[in-house]
C-alpha cells in the first residue's frame, strides 16, 4: 500500500527524506514567527496603554496599574554582562588547557567531565547553593567594604550566572582550539615560537570566531535564566545603584508575578516584558553574528 | 506489530475506563490558593476514603484559581482574597464565596537573642514604609522597655511573587495607615517602598534567618516550623495579641455580611489577632453550566457541606484556624443557595 503510493508520486527515498527535512525546517520558521505574533497579541493591551514608553518607565506598580520595564531591562543586561566578564577568563583558560595542554588523559577527562556536569545541574539547585553559600560570603565582603550587607543583589546573581554559563563558552571554545590545524602550530614552532607565542599569535586568532560564538550562546542563556537569579538577586523593583544593590531581571519578574496577576493590563504588561526579553535576546544574537562575520573576514 | 496492536488496545481500554469514571462524576476538580493547600489535601484525602469521591486540587495560586473558574475548567476555585465587585462583574454568572478556614500573617525578625517584641500598627507601617530605619528607634524601644535593642539597620523582607499572604498584610497596613493606603495600596503584589523580595513563604523565611536585623512577614505555620520569633501586635481594642489558633479564630468572630466577603484584618474582636483572614472556596451559584451533570453539582454541594462541618476537625492539627460558629452559619446559608436549573441542590443530597 505504502509502496504503491510512493511509486505513484514518483517519490524515492531521497526525495522523501528531503521533503521531511524541509517540512521541519519550515515549521521552525513558522514557530518562531508564531511565537513572536502570539506574544505581541497578548501584550497588545499594554502596548496600547504604555506604548514605547514602557521601555523607559521606571515604575512597576500593580496596584495603580502603572508599568515600566526599565529597571528590569537594566538588571537583565547588567547581570548578564557582568556574568560574561566573570566567566570569560575561566572559559578561555579551560579552552586553552583542554584544547592545547591536555588534549587527552586522565586530567583532561576529569576537567571536561566536571565542566559538563555544571551544565547539568538544575538551576534551582544552583540557586540554593547561592542562597546558603554564596550569599553569606558576599555579605562578608560587603561588611568589609562598608556597604549595606544584604548578601543578595546584582553581584551575587552575576556570580551564579557566570557559573551557569561557563560550560557553554568553555566547551565551544575548547572545540575551536582543537580545530586549529597542526601544520600551523608546527610551522610556528619551526620558526622558533614559544608555546605562549603559539597560543597567543596562532591559536587564539584562528579559533577566535569559535570562542566568540560560544560567548554569544552563553550570553543568550544568561539573559533568560530565571530560577537561580530570582533566588539571589533581591527582587527590588528599582534601578540598582551599584553592583551590591538588589535588583531584578525580566525573567525573574515574570516568574514571580505571573501566577497571581489578575488584572488584564497587569497580565498584558507581563507579556510585554516577555516580548521585551525576546527582542533583547534577538538583538544581542544579531550583534553577535555581526561581530562573528567581521572577524571571519 | 502484534505488540503494537496490544498497546493500542490497552490504551483504548484505559481511555474508556477514564471516560467512565468521568461520566460517573467520581472526581471533582479545583484550583487556586497555595495557602490552604496542606489542609485541603488532608481534607480531600479523608473525604476520598469516606465517600470514594476524588477531589483533585491544584495549588496554582489564587489568581490562577480565579482565572480557571472564569474559564469554567474547574468545579471550584480557591482564593485567599475575596473577589471585588469589579472582579465579580467579569464573571458570566454569579459566584459564591464559601469560607473554609482562617489563616494569619505574622511578623518575624532576626535580632540577637531573638527577643519577643511588641509592635503597634503605626510602627509596623512606618517600618515597611522605610521611615523607621534603626532597631533602636525610640518608637520601638518605647514599646519594648525590657528588650535591649541593638543599633542596627532594619532590612525589610517582602514577598517577590504575587500572593494572598501579601494581600492580607498590605490590606492590614492600608487599614491602619493612611499614608500606606495612598502611597502603596492593596494588591497581591505591590510596589514596595523599601526592602528585598524573596520568593514564597520559604524564601522570606530563609532571608530573615540569614540577614541580621531583618524583618519580614510570613504565614504562621512557616514561622512556627522554623522556630522564628513572632511579634505581638496591638489590635484595635488596644490589646497586644500573640498570633495563635485561638486568637485567629476569634478574629473572625465579628459581624459577617451574608456573602462572607469581609476583610477581618484590623478586627473589631477583642481577643482577635489583627492580621488574620478567611480563605474561601469559589463556586458558581447556578451549577448547570458547560453541560455539567446534576450529579456533579450534588457531589460539589456535599463536599462543601462536609468541609465546613466534619472537615473542620482537620484544621487545628495542621496549624490552620477553624471557622468561628458565626461564619459556619453564614456558609451554610450560602451552600443552600446553590442551584441547578434554578432549583436548590441541597434538598437533593439530604441536607436539612
Amino acid at each position: 500500500m505504502a509502496s504503491r503510493f510512493t511509486r505513484k508520486l514518483a517519490l524515492n527515498k531521497d526525495k522523501i527524506f528531503n521533503l521531511v527535512l524541509s517540512f521541519f525546517a519550515v515549521l521552525l520558521i513558522f514557530l518562531g514567527v508564531g511565537f513572536f505574533l502570539s506574544l505581541f497579541n497578548a501584550s497588545y493591551l499594554a502596548f496600547k496603554k504604555f506604548g514605547i514608553g514602557f521601555f523607559a518607565g521606571k515604575n512597576w506598580d500593580p496596584v495603580q496599574e502603572e508599568f515600566g520595564a526599565l529597571p528590569f531591562i537594566y538588571g537583565t543586561i547588567l547581570t548578564s554582562f557582568i556574568a560574561l566578564g566573570i566567566s570569560f577568563p575561566f572559559s578561555i583558560a579551560i579552552s586553552i588547557v583542554l584544547g592545547e595542554y591536555f588534549q587527552k588523559g586522565f586530567f583532561a577527562e576529569i576537567l571536561r567531565y566536571l565542566t559538563e556536569l555544571i551544565a547539568g545541574v538544575p538551576s534551582v539547585v544552583l540557586g540554593f547553593w547561592g542562597l546558603f553559600f554564596l550569599v553569606p560570603l558576599v555579605r562578608e565582603i560587603e561588611i568589609a567594604l562598608n556597604v549595606p550587607p544584604y548578601g543578595v543583589g546584582i553581584l551575587t546573581a552575576s556570580i551564579i550566572l557566570a557559573f551557569m554559563i561557563l560550560p557553554y563558552s568553555a566547551s565551544i571554545g575548547k572545540d575551536a582550539m582543537r580545530l586549529v590545524p597542526n601544520e600551523l602550530k608546527e610551522a610556528a614552532y619551526a620558526l622558533g615560537a614559544t608555546r605562549w607565542e603559539v597560543i597567543k599569535k596562532v591559536m587564539i586568532p584562528y579559533a577566535r570566531s569559535g570562542i566568540i560564538a560560544g560567548i554569544i550562546l552563553s550570553l543568550g542563556r544568561a539573559l533568560g535564566e530565571t530560577m537561580a537569579v530570582t533566588m539571589v538577586i533581591g527582587n527590588y523593583h528599582g534601578i540598582p545603584e551599584s553592583i551590591f544593590s538588589p535588583g531584578n531581571t525580566i525573567a525573574s519578574v515574570i516568574a514571580n508575578e505571573f501566577t497571581e496577576a489578575t488584572g488584564e493590563v497587569y497580565l498584558s504588561s507581563l507579556m510585554y516584558l516577555g516580548l521585551a526579553l525576546f527582542i533583547i535576546t534577538t538583538v544581542v544574537n544579531l550583534i553577535g553574528r555581526f561581530i562573528l562575520k567581521k572577524l571571519q573576514h | 506489530m502484534r505488540i503494537f496492536r496490544f498497546f493500542l488496545l490497552a490504551f483504548l481500554i484505559l481511555n474508556l475506563l477514564n471516560l467512565n469514571s468521568f461520566s460517573q462524576d467520581k472526581e471533582l476538580l479545583g484550583a487556586g490558593a497555595t495557602f490552604p493547600y496542606v489542609l485541603y489535601s488532608k481534607m480531600f484525602d479523608v473525604y476520598y476514603k469516606q465517600t470514594g469521591i476524588k477531589v483533585n486540587y491544584q495549588s496554582i495560586g489564587s489568581g490562577g484559581g480565579i482565572r480557571q473558574l472564569k474559564e469554567k475548567t474547574v468545579d471550584f476555585g480557591a482564593s485567599d482574597a475575596f473577589l471585588s465587585d469589579e472582579q465579580l462583574k467579569e464573571f458570566s454568572s454569579p459566584v459564591l464565596h464559601i469560607p473554609i478556614c482562617l489563616g494569619a500573617v505574622v511578623i518575624t525578625y532576626n535580632l540577637p537573642g531573638n527577643p519577643e517584641l511588641k509592635l503597634t500598627p503605626d510602627v509596623i507601617a512606618d517600618i515597611f514604609l522605610g521611615k523607621i530605619k534603626k532597631w533602636n528607634d525610640a518608637r520601638i524601644t518605647q514599646l519594648n522597655p525590657d528588650v535591649k535593642l541593638p543599633n542596627m539597620n532594619i532590612t525589610v523582607i517582602h514577598r517577590s511573587d504575587g500572593s494572598g499572604t501579601t494581600f492580607v498584610f498590605v490590606d492590614y497596613l492600608s487599614k491602619v495607615s493612611k499614608e500606606w493606603e495612598t502611597k502603596v495600596g492593596r494588591g497581591t503584589s505591590v510596589a514596595w517602598p523599601v526592602g528585598l523580595g524573596a520568593k514564597g513563604n520559604e524564601g522570606v523565611t530563609g532571608l530573615v534567618k540569614q540577614i541580621p536585623g531583618s524583618i519580614g512577614y510570613v504565614e504562621l505555620i512557616y514561622a512556627k516550623q522554623n522556630k522564628l520569633p513572632i511579634a505581638l501586635v496591638k489590635n484595635k481594642k488596644g490589646k497586644f495579641i500573640k498570633p495563635e489558633l485561638s486568637s485567629i479564630t476569634s478574629a473572625g468572630n465579628v459581624k459577617i455580611p451574608d456573602d462572607t466577603r469581609i476583610s477581618i484584618t484590623d478586627t473589631d474582636s477583642e481577643d482577635g489577632y489583627p492580621i488574620s483572614s478567611f480563605t474561601w472556596i469559589l463556586v458558581y451559584k447556578e451549577q448547570n453550566y458547560k453541560n455539567r451533570s446534576f450529579e456533579r453539582a450534588k457531589q460539589l454541594v456535599k463536599l462543601l457541606w462536609w468541609m465546613i462541618h466534619d472537615g473542620q476537625n482537620y484544621t487545628e492539627p495542621l496549624d490552620y484556624a477553624k471557622l468561628p460558629s458565626v461564619a459556619v452559619k453564614k456558609a451554610e446559608a450560602i451552600i443552600k443557595s446553590i442551584t441547578y436549573n434554578g432549583k436548590p441542590v441541597y434538598t437533593e443530597v439530604g441536607i436539612k
